[in-house]
């Protein structure tokens, strides 16, 4: 399982009965100590081992990001470490076939789904080759603005129905993007237009300084769906199996031409907005309270443990591999050469206007002098 | 600055003369109102309205949702209904989902009023590079607005001009975008007069006198225009720094008086180089006073590019002294 899946671990064991449970309560497969609530809904053993190694290959990247970003090696990054079950078992209910479309916060999303850590750690680290999209990915590089990557899912689902393929794409948001019209008229789009499409809604509780209950009165965000007549599903957004499990139905509808779906993952932001925020000056330790209980990766661990489909020794086994993935790809990430100044100008369009011509002959000639 | 200028003074860097004019606004006038994403309980992402909420309550400073249409858009009619809306957009690059309400609505009311209902609303946006920010975070969208009939452009470069110039854009009966470099957010401390102030917009601020090329330039390009400055003087070239401070109303006198006197000009602003205020000023300069040009106008910009979010190169791309003074070495070749 060293390599990304390009196929979505297969069967569900569940369905359609599982997810109609889930309007409107929160769906969960997993009790935070890892005991089973809904066994028809668990995904089959070589998938749970499969996002159990996807989750703890994130949460490797997302605390060396920390230490990197500590020791100058790393740009403003975002963390995400205790929403890995939110995106890893989003993501991986995606083949490379379908679309994702994840904004800043979901670099766990991204190396999911198979964006190739060497890239990841450029993007991060401002070089230009974290912009350059490897070519077998359906992916587009971290939104930094807010909410604007919705309409384009809901864009790119209709170009795959138009095509004829039963390809899908996905869309991340956060609570607080969900209070900009981007996300309310992709949605309404997406419902009038019966488009391809699922929408991830990570409620983290916070965005930046503003806590949901500042953001919004409504207090089940999965509701808003209901506005626009599509369904809108609540999921725990620290058990792993159940979004997986929530979301592979909603793209197995939406494949199928049933339309789109909003499923929001009830999460939790521990860390810090960025590396470079302070988050003591917003909330205090006790409402962080409860969450690590709930951490994703504990979860499942336990859970695996518990049934005997992980030992102790596999688990360190798993440690290993993943530090010496990371290391290795850090080093290639190390070696990409810096950007010159005429990248600058480059990939403004595809034939250089006149004036850029100009500009990159001044930038090289600034260059030598 | 007024007459009623506090003798008084006081060291403060630019975001705490910011501060305190927003403290004195909401002081001095109860109409006045700020909001913005993340402005109440963190006091803003750079601080700008730090214990503001503490001090003056959070009915009159507030968190919204994160959504910048509605932000523009409950602040106009905030404003059309009596209030005096002070808006903060997190960063200036976050902006453009709100240019519907701006370009739509905040410039046109007291037009398509015939003057009944007016807007007196200032939004304030940190904009600009230099800081190492990621993608979108660096722009400089300054020509848009300026483009926009019926609002205002204000661009300080100093502590005390942001504090006065923001004084004076809240008093304004008209809508008023306050654009603060983000570079200069804490770079630099000066001595900032005490007290309410006001510094009145549409007057440019001549920061060193010369008599052979006239540069011109706002915001964070002022500190780099005038390290340029310095370096030509060494070479006894004498060169006068003129900060425009507002762009809209623009203070085309002072501008023509020291071409009058120059006969040399260079523009420099980091945002795109493509239809940005920079070529408004040359076209102003070339109708008003070609006669007395002895070269060439010279703009000194950013790329046609987007602002690029990598560390190593983005100083390439903000004009920087040594492209400034090389801008003043052409036209002094002539
Ligand atoms: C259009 C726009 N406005 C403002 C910002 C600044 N900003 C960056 S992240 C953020 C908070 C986002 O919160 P949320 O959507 O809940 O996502 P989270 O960061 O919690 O994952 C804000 C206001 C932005 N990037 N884009």
């Amino acid at each position: 399982m060293s390599q990304p899946q390009t196929t979505p671990p297969d069967p569900l064991t569940a369905g359609a009965a599982a997810y109609e449970d889930a309007q409107g309560e929160m769906f969960q497969t997993l009790a935070p100590d890892g005991s089973v609530i809904r066994p028809e809904a668990l995904p089959d053993v070589p998938t749970r081992l499969h996002l159990y190694r996807q989750m703890r290959r994130v949460r490797h990247f997302d605390e060396r990001a920390w230490v990197l970003y500590r020791t100058g090696r790393m740009g403003v990054f975002p963390p995400y470490g205790g929403m890995e079950a939110s995106q890893v078992g989003t993501a991986a209910a995606l083949t490379h076939d379908d679309w994702l479309f994840p904004t800043y916060r979901d670099t766990g999303a991204a190396l999911a789904y198979g964006l190739p850590i060497p890239q990841t750690l450029a993007y991060w680290r401002t070089s230009p080759h974290g912009w350059a999209m490897p070519q077998d990915l359906k992916i587009l590089p971290f939104y930094i603005p807010i909410a604007t990557q919705y309409p384009h899912a809901v864009g790119a689902a209709l170009a795959e129905r138009r095509r004829g393929t039963a390809n899908v794409a996905m869309a991340y948001i956060g609570d607080g993007g969900s209070s900009e019209g981007d996300f309310h008229e992709a949605l309404n789009f997406a419902g009038a237009l019966d488009a391809p499409c699922v929408f991830i809604l990570q409620n983290n509780g916070w965005a930046i300084s503003v806590p949901t209950r500042t953001q919004t009165r409504a207090t089940n965000l999965s509701r808003r769906a209901d506005g626009y007549g599509i369904p809108g599903v609540r999921v725990d957004g620290n058990d792993v199996l159940a979004t997986y499990h929530v979301t592979a139905e909603a793209v197995r509808r939406a494949r199928a031409g049933e339309g789109p779906t909003l499923i929001e993952t009830v999460t939790y932001r521990i860390k810090p907005h960025t590396l470079a925020d302070d988050p003591s000056r917003y909330r205090t330790d006790a409402d962080n309270l409860g969450w690590d209980a709930k951490d994703p990766v504990t979860r499942l661990r336990a859970h695996l443990l518990a049934e005997g489909h992980l030992t102790e020794e596999e688990d360190t086994a798993l440690t290993r591999e993943i530090e010496a993935e990371f290391e290795a790809a850090l080093a290639v990430a190390d070696a990409f050469p810096e950007p010159t100044p005429a990248e600058i100008v480059d990939h403004v369009f595809a034939e250089p206007t006149p004036q850029l011509r100009r500009q990159r002959a001044q930038l090289l000639a600034e260059e030598q002098a | 600055m007024t007459a009623t200028a506090p003798s008084k003074t006081k060291t403060m860097t630019m975001v705490a003369a910011i501060n305190d004019a927003l403290a004195l606004a909401l002081e001095r006038d109860p109409a006045v109102h700020i909001f913005g994403e993340d402005v109440g309980v963190m006091g803003g992402v750079f601080r700008a309205t730090d214990g503001l909420q503490t001090r003056f309550g959070a009915e009159r400073v507030f968190d919204t949702p994160l959504a910048e249409a509605g932000i523009v858009g409950m602040g106009v009619g905030m404003g059309l209904a009596g209030l005096k809306p002070v808006a903060e957009i997190q960063f200036a690059g976050f902006l453009y989902p709100a240019l519907d309400q701006i370009l739509s609505h905040l410039g046109r009311y007291r037009h398509r009023t015939r003057s009944r209902y007016h807007l007196p609303m200032v939004v304030r946006a940190p904009y600009g590079g230099g800081v190492h920010t990621p993608e979108q975070h660096a722009d400089s969208p300054e020509a848009i607005l300026a483009h926009t009939p019926g609002v205002k452009v204000v661009i300080p470069s100093t502590p005390a001009d942001a504090k006065g110039l923001l004084l004076a854009a809240i008093e304004d009966p008209d809508p008023v975008f306050f654009f603060e470099a983000i570079k200069l957010y804490r770079s630099v401390k000066e001595e900032v007069p005490e007290g309410y102030y006001t510094v009145p917009l549409g007057k440019a601020r001549v920061v060193t006198e010369g008599d052979d090329v006239t540069v011109i330039c706002y915001g964070g390009m002022v500190e780099v225009a005038q390290k340029a400055a310095e370096a030509a003087r060494a070479h006894g070239i004498g060169v006068e720094v003129i900060d425009l401070r507002t762009l809209v109303p623009l203070d085309t006198d002072t501008i023509l008086a020291s071409v009058q006197k120059t006969g040399r000009v260079v523009i420099v602003t980091e945002a795109p180089r493509t239809g940005g205020f920079h070529s408004e000023i040359s076209a102003t300069v070339a109708e008003e006073a070609i006669e007395f040009l002895r070269s060439p106008i010279v703009r000194v910009t950013g790329f046609d590019a987007p602002y690029p979010p990598f560390t190593s190169i983005e100083d390439v791309y903000r004009p920087n002294p040594v492209r400034v003074a090389r801008a003043i070495r052409q036209v002094m070749a002539y």
